[in-house]
């Protein structure tokens, strides 16, 4: 295949059959096409992430026009890298999803559904390839908008104002980004994220630029879910339909994360004057604080969705922290976390989808007992929790050792490896309350009456498992990404 | 049969014992004759590395990078030779006694727990086999939780809360305190690789040195050194064959021989020797094993008690290996082999007066010697060999630690081991008066005689052992004097 057009493609084929989908009459046949559509969109990530490992970087001109005039779509290993974790997540769901989705959808709606999804996944990997940053605002809405659909589509009417919550804070978060990009093209005149970096040189040390700077970090902070501007996340994706959270889980906030890494390190931690106090003394402390505080809450918590919601704003902090390191290694970690955390948490929530199949509410009471009627539903999301702890032997002790290894190499030793091993091993206690409920518990009235998974579904669910263990023992594809992106960090670094 | 192939088929073959296991679970005779097998087959292919590694070959394998430069890879040396053989030897063993343990109690979820005894075997043999220590660390946790379903096999809240502080102990230590040592060390020396002489040696200096020792001696907790033994006696409330081969043999020897391998090829023995702030490793051992000793004396169940001389016992093992004395190296792995033999008999004792008259607690074994002689003669042999007496294994591997201690003039160990044989005696020493000498005094007499004839068998053989290390010891001390750079 011509590579030229990888970058385009992965937008448009999702974009373009999102609309084709809308007006199919028949639930199956619209799940089909998503899934189709999905399996494309993923194919394409592979394709561009061979081309990223052989030293491309992929750069396609909207219509032909040259940047910074013309759009341009833009992939070094960064964006592969997350490429790969969006469509890989969004296929695996949509996969594993059929039983679920009818279930909580319904079928005369699943259509609309589904096309809400595939745009919601054209937004995600649209934010991805842009280089160019006001169509990241634009599809950062398309996705936005999307994904409000897809959390309130469920049938659990709580669903409604937590997603209200989470459009004030994601409308709040975008307008912010907005914003400070508005003023960054006042004073650079350019859009192009290249273009800026190079023509910020001249204006770093002015008010309106600093001004600019701070919006777009915060915007994008509350829309990555960065402690404390958290609040609308863990509803968002408790009540959400089980199969939506996987996917959402999985790469919403990491889309964004990725964003606010791209502008903070390649635009302005060259340009701007003592930019790395940004990082020392708001990002690290409020990584650390969301450390602690989401792996404490999610111990106290009594719903396995928002138990591993709390989960994800710790994880959330582990990659934060990495970044903020400011070091080779330290964004390595960071990067390498992204993916590794994507690749354990869709597996956790495709297997708690599976549960979901027969439990409407998942609170630990209910679900007692349901892990020796379902073993292998169990025993998956047993070694996917093991990965979110960072055993050996699972992708999540690849990123924990890189981030210990960034955090021997700061100047800040001990605070950090008393922070990072305290929160894995608040990990093992809450993770371990599942299991002794789910395994050890009395078996409800209802429990008794269940069986096993849908043998495809857990298959699926298997899939996501086998590549926790797969990139746990040969780490080299996401290491390699993820060295390269942060080499790339290293020639912006002054 | 190459070595490397060997080396694969060892970690391979329980690991396809398990899944046979798995499948046959609905035949009972099936499955149990699909795991004498497995261990036979695993006991003739570590067995047969024998003979090789005692002429100094070191067959190696390497399975591919985890990381970039770190490799999942195994290497035989004198050490892992010796406990793998141990183990796979004593796995047999402890088949036909679980088989026999098993179905006398009459026991739920037998195919489950052969499973998981299987993966464990196949981890111990990869801690055994590894040849850095990431590789150590994968197996070493797979280990972990793959003991964790048969200390919970009861079910019950008092189990499952003695199993929460089992594996709680263990993931806690192995993550919170090894890993951040393992790093630690790749950061400094940039490898893991176990090497002859160690990877430190003029790399850090100072308190350092004493720091990452600690990390490592408390982040193994397998090794159950003061204050991270609670997790020991918690164990005890598995079936007993659990706590025969798993917490006497397989996980807590896992456990010192790690300490050992840490002390011997990733500080080395020289290293360690010159930095004085690795001297606090001696007094802690020490502590452990007079308070644990002590702890014993005071206990009524005769699990826990055991479980408390266990922490003794391995407790002399990180002793010896921190004494950085020729004769005490070579002493500790003896004594990894005399325990794993006096202790196995123990606890094989253990259970079959459990199976036999559902006795546990000490003041129950009243007479029981006339009931059960085989087991109290094979009990018998297991107490003497604990405290240290000829003609028993115990005996031999006590002479070299206190010859290694007076070479490197530990006057300290000295008294430690001289105390710690007077409190084994005083805890041993009753219950054999009372099982031998006294009078049933049971109201309500339940006629019993011998458990069932697999765990006499099992018992017998290893009481055997017991005796039989006293005299044919030499291979050992052979093997073992590789380890120390002495060749035979």
């Amino acid at each position: 295949m011509d590579s030229v057009h990888l970058p385009a493609l992965q937008v448009v084929v999702p974009l373009l059959t999102a609309p084709i989908v809308a007006v199919l009459r028949d639930a199956r046949l619209s799940w089909l096409a998503a899934v189709v559509t999905s399996v494309m969109t993923f194919v394409v990530s592979v394709y561009i992430v061979q081309h990223v490992l052989a030293g491309a970087v992929l750069s396609y001109q909207m219509g032909g026009w040259a940047a910074p005039y013309g759009i341009e779509l833009r992939v070094d290993s960064l964006n592969a890298l997350m490429l790969l974790v969006v469509s890989g997540a969004s296929t695996l769901a949509l996969l594993a999803g059929r039983q679920s989705l009818t279930l909580q959808i319904g079928e005369e709606r699943l259509p609309l559904f589904m096309a809400a999804w595939l745009l919601a996944l054209a937004g995600l990997v649209g934010i991805l390839v842009s280089g160019d940053a006001f169509n990241i605002f634009v599809f950062m809405e398309i996705s936005s908008l999307a994904s409000y659909i897809l959390i309130s589509g469920g049938p659990d009417r709580r669903a409604l104002p937590s997603v209200f919550k989470y459009l004030i804070a994601g409308t709040l978060g975008a307008t912010f980004y907005l914003i400070g990009v508005g003023m960054v093209y006042m004073m650079t005149g350019t859009l192009n994220i290249a273009d800026m970096e190079a023509r910020l040189a001249g204006v770093g040390d002015t008010n309106v630029v600093f001004v600019a700077a701070g919006f777009i970090t915060i915007g994008l902070a509350l829309k990555a879910a960065i402690y404390p501007m958290h609040a609308w996340m863990p509803n968002a994706y408790t009540f959400a339909p089980n199969i939506v959270t996987a996917f959402i889980a999985a790469c919403s906030t990491k889309v964004a994360l990725y964003v606010l890494l791209r502008m903070d390190f390649f635009v302005f931690q060259k340009n701007l004057v003592d930019h790395e106090s940004q990082f020392t003394y708001l990002l690290m402390p409020l990584a650390l604080l969301g450390i602690v505080f989401g792996s404490v809450a999610a111990v106290f918590e009594r719903n396995i969705k928002r138990i591993l919601a709390f989960s994800s704003v710790a994880q959330i902090g582990y990659i934060l922290l990495g970044a903020s390191l400011i070091s080779v290694s330290g964004f390595t970690a960071a990067v390498l976390h992204l993916f590794n955390h994507a690749l354990a948490k869709s597996a956790l929530f495709l297997a708690v989808a599976a549960m979901g199949l027969y439990f409407a509410r998942l609170r630990l009471q209910v679900l007692r007992g349901a892990g020796r009627k379902m073993p292998w539903t169990f025993a998956a999301f047993v070694v996917a929790g093991l990965s979110l702890i960072g055993v050996p032997g699972t992708a999540g002790f690849v990123s924990k050792w890189a981030l210990i290894s960034a955090a021997l190499e700061s100047n800040l030793v001990v605070p950090l490896l008393v922070l990072i091993l305290g929160s894995s091993l608040l990990a093992i206690v809450y993770i371990g309350r599942i299991v002794e409920h789910l395994w050890f518990g009395d078996a409800t009235d209802k429990a008794v009456q269940i069986g096993e998974a849908p043998s495809w579904m857990l298959a699926m669910v298997w899939l996501a498992v086998a590549a926790n263990i797969w990139f746990g023992l040969d780490s080299s594809l996401p290491m390699a990404l993820a060295q390269q992106s942060a080499i790339d960090l290293l020639r912006q670094l002054p | 049969m190459s070595s490397e192939v060997s080396i694969l088929l060892s970690l391979a073959i329980p690991l396809t014992g398990a899944l046979l296991i798995a499948l046959t679970g609905r035949w009972p005779n099936v499955r149990e004759t699909i795991t004498l097998l497995t261990a036979v087959a695993l006991m003739l292919t570590v067995w047969q590395l024998f003979p090789e590694v005692m002429d100094g070959a070191r067959p190696a394998v390497s399975l591919g990078q985890m990381m970039p430069g770190i490799s999942i890879a195994f290497k035989v040396e004198p050490l892992g030779m010796l406990f793998a053989a141990l183990a796979s030897m004593l796995w047999l063993v402890n088949s036909v006694y679980s088989i026999g343990y098993m179905r006398g109690n009459g026991e739920k979820h037998q195919t489950r727990f052969y499973v998981c005894f299987a993966i464990a075997l196949s981890a111990t043999m990869g801690v055994a086999f590894a040849e850095n220590l990431l590789t150590l660390f994968l197996c070493y946790e797979i280990l972990t939780l793959s003991t964790y379903p048969l200390v919970s096999h009861k079910g019950d809240p008092a189990t499952i809360r003695s199993a929460r502080t089992y594996l709680g102990i263990l993931l806690g230590t192995s993550i919170g305190l090894f890993l951040p040592a393992i790093i630690w060390t790749y950061q400094i020396s940039g490898t893991l690789d176990f090497t002859v002489g160690g990877i430190l040696t003029g790399k850090m200096s100072g308190p350092a040195v004493g720091l990452l020792l600690g990390l490592f001696a408390f982040g193994i907790g397998k090794a159950a050194l003061m204050p991270v033994h609670r997790w020991l006696p918690a164990a005890m409330v598995a079936p007993t064959p659990v706590s025969a081969l798993l917490h006497a043999v397989a996980v807590v020897k896992a456990g010192v021989f790690t300490v050992t391998k840490v002390i011997v090829y990733i500080f080395g023995v020289d290293f360690l020797f010159g930095q004085p702030s690795s001297s606090w490793l001696i007094p802690t051992a020490c502590f452990t094993i007079i308070a644990a000793s002590i702890v014993a004396l005071h206990q009524i169940n005769l699990k826990r008690m055991l479980a408390y001389s266990t922490i003794s016992q391995l407790s002399y093992i990180v002793l010896a290996a921190a004494v950085l004395k020729p004769l005490a190296e070579i002493g500790a792995a003896l004594h990894m082999v005399s325990h794993a033999f006096g202790k196995i008999t123990l606890f094989f004792a253990a259970g079959a007066i459990y199976v036999a008259s559902k006795k546990t607690e000490l003041n129950q074994l009243r007479g029981i010697g006339h009931r059960m002689p085989w087991t109290m003669t094979a009990f018998t042999i297991g107490a003497i060999s604990m405290i240290g007496v000829p003609p028993t294994a115990g005996f031999v591997s006590k002479w070299y630690i206190l010859g290694g201690a007076l070479q490197g003039q530990h006057y300290l160990v000295v008294f430690t081991l001289i105390a710690s044989t007077v409190l084994n005696a005083a805890y041993f020493l009753p219950i054999l008066y009372r099982a031998w000498l006294s009078k049933e005094t049971d109201p309500n007499k339940l006629k019993h005689g011998e458990a069932p004839w697999p765990m006499l068998l099992a018992l017998v053989t290893t009481a055997t052992l017991t005796l039989a290390f006293f005299v044919y010891n030499q291979p050992v001390i052979d093997l073992e004097s590789q380890l120390v750079g002495r060749s035979k």
